[in-house]
């Protein structure tokens, strides 16, 4: 497995009712003869990067050597700073429908759009310019009528009949925004025309004579300003668990059924002919962590349950305007950006105070 | 914090509501605080670069299980 996930240093103590050994302490000063400085072979050697499972929605990968603000920072940018493109602006025209136009209009901003945001510039808020290169032009215009008598087919002739069945247009839904291309946006999306990643999200129920028609405009944003703009569904990391049995006190060869079934599933294995117990070390990550163990006074003392303090499994559902495996690199670019902006102020400072020969290389403190 | 020359480093923000923070930078030996702000900036620049090149690597490789999700 991985180099050493058994070292001592690297575990947070999981017990019956707390948990102790929380933060990291891998910096220099601590431990008295080790330099723990900042080194960056030492770094890559340690770090191990693998994705476990993909699929056209959700990436499953583990993140090893890192430390817990790193991984937490990019899943705060994954959900919060990695840039979408969702409707923004709904124009009414006419809503005849019994949804209120400002439901309708939060409805239709949550609807996700399979537009890459790289190709979009952001808008300035409160800048009534809006063109091709920042804004997306959508339109929804149904009617809701009845089916002429000839053409229902009705199932059973005694149930009422289904609104789908008699009406035309009952139920708006995502797959009825159309894309109006402005300017420029006709030849780079021809081979992509934007649309909703789902086609099936309902958004109104309209019955015969009721009309809703409006111009929506989608721009590009951030999480940060509305949840709607988040790239994912879910960003989530865990730690990767770990039973550490005993060797001075193994599991009694009567009790070891009872004790399979304290863990989750298939990450105990019995030995069929000694009953001895043995951690299966593949199934390990599955364990759920129920603590179930602390509550038998059989096993006290058999068993400890640690977590590995620098393995993230990080599991991220993509909305679809990404593709799954894109998210990580897009949020590592977002922290980039935000590092090279932050060193080009703090070295800009730093030029300044050297063309002070008073100040010797400090910055002042501000009077407060 | 890795940098053994840092004898205090911490952050706050004065209030949520406003979009500032205040870093607070304290080095031994009458050393320059801004400049090593700007090797921990650096620092974490090659962090993220070697955590995508890992991960660029590990999405290249095989043993990834590749399933159908219907959305």
């Amino acid at each position: 497995m991985q180099s050493d996930i058994y070292n001592p240093r690297r575990h947070v103590g999981v017990h019956a009712e707390y948990i102790s050994d929380v933060s990291n302490r891998d910096f220099p000063g601590h431990y008295p003869d080790e330099d723990n400085s900042w080194n960056l072979d030492l770094f890559r050697k340690k770090l191990h990067v693998k994705v476990n499972e993909l699929s056209q929605r959700s990436i499953q990968f583990d993140l090893v050597g890192v430390d817990a603000s790193i991984a937490n920072a990019f899943r705060r940018i994954l959900i919060a700073e990695v840039p979408t493109i969702a409707i923004e602006h709904v124009y009414v025209w006419n809503n005849t429908s019994v949804i209120q136009d400002e439901v309708l209009a939060h409805r239709i901003g949550l609807v996700p759009l399979n537009v890459d945001p790289s190709y979009f510039e952001f808008k300035p808020d409160a800048q009534d310019q809006a063109t091709d290169r920042n804004t997306l032009v959508f339109k929804l215009d149904v009617t809701c009528t009845r089916k002429p008598k000839t053409a229902i087919v009705r199932g059973t002739k005694k149930a009422e009949p289904e609104p789908e069945e008699i009406y035309n247009h009952s139920i708006v839904t995502s797959g009825d925004l159309t894309w109006e291309p402005q300017g420029e946006q006709s030849e780079v999306f021809a081979s992509k025309p934007p649309r909703p990643t789902n086609e099936n999200i309902v958004l109104a129920k309209l019955r015969p004579g009721q009309e809703i028609s409006m111009e929506l405009h989608a721009i590009k944003g951030v999480g940060k300003e509305h949840a709607k703009w988040s790239p994912v569904a879910t960003a989530t990391y865990r730690l990767l668990p770990l039973v550490v049995l005993n060797p001075e006190k193994p599991v009694p060869p009567q009790y070891a059924e009872k004790f399979r079934k304290c863990f989750s599933p298939g990450v105990i294995d019995i030995d069929p002919v000694t009953k001895a117990v043995s951690v299966n070390e593949k199934n390990l990550r599955n364990e759920s962590m129920n603590r179930e163990v602390f509550r038998h006074k059989e096993f006290e003392g058999c068993v400890e349950l640690k977590r590995v303090r620098d393995f993230f499994i990080f599991n991220v559902e993509s909305e679809g305007t990404y593709a799954p495996e894109k998210l990580l690199p897009e949020s590592i670019k977002v922290l980039r950006q935000k590092i090279a902006t932050i060193r080009s102020a703090a070295e800009r400072l730093l030029a300044e105070i050297e063309g002070e020969p008073a100040v010797q290389g400090d910055v002042e403190m501000a009077d407060a | 914090m890795k940098n053994p020359k840092v004898e205090f480093c911490g952050y706050s923000v004065p209030h949520p509501s406003e979009n500032h923070i205040n870093i607070r930078i304290q080095m031994y030996d009458n050393l320059s605080a801004l400049q090593a702000l700007i090797t921990a900036l650096n620092d974490l620049d090659t962090l993220c670069e070697t955590i995508e090149g890992a991960y660029d690597a590990s999405l290249r490789s095989d043993g990834i299980e590749r399933w159908d999700e219907k959305s």
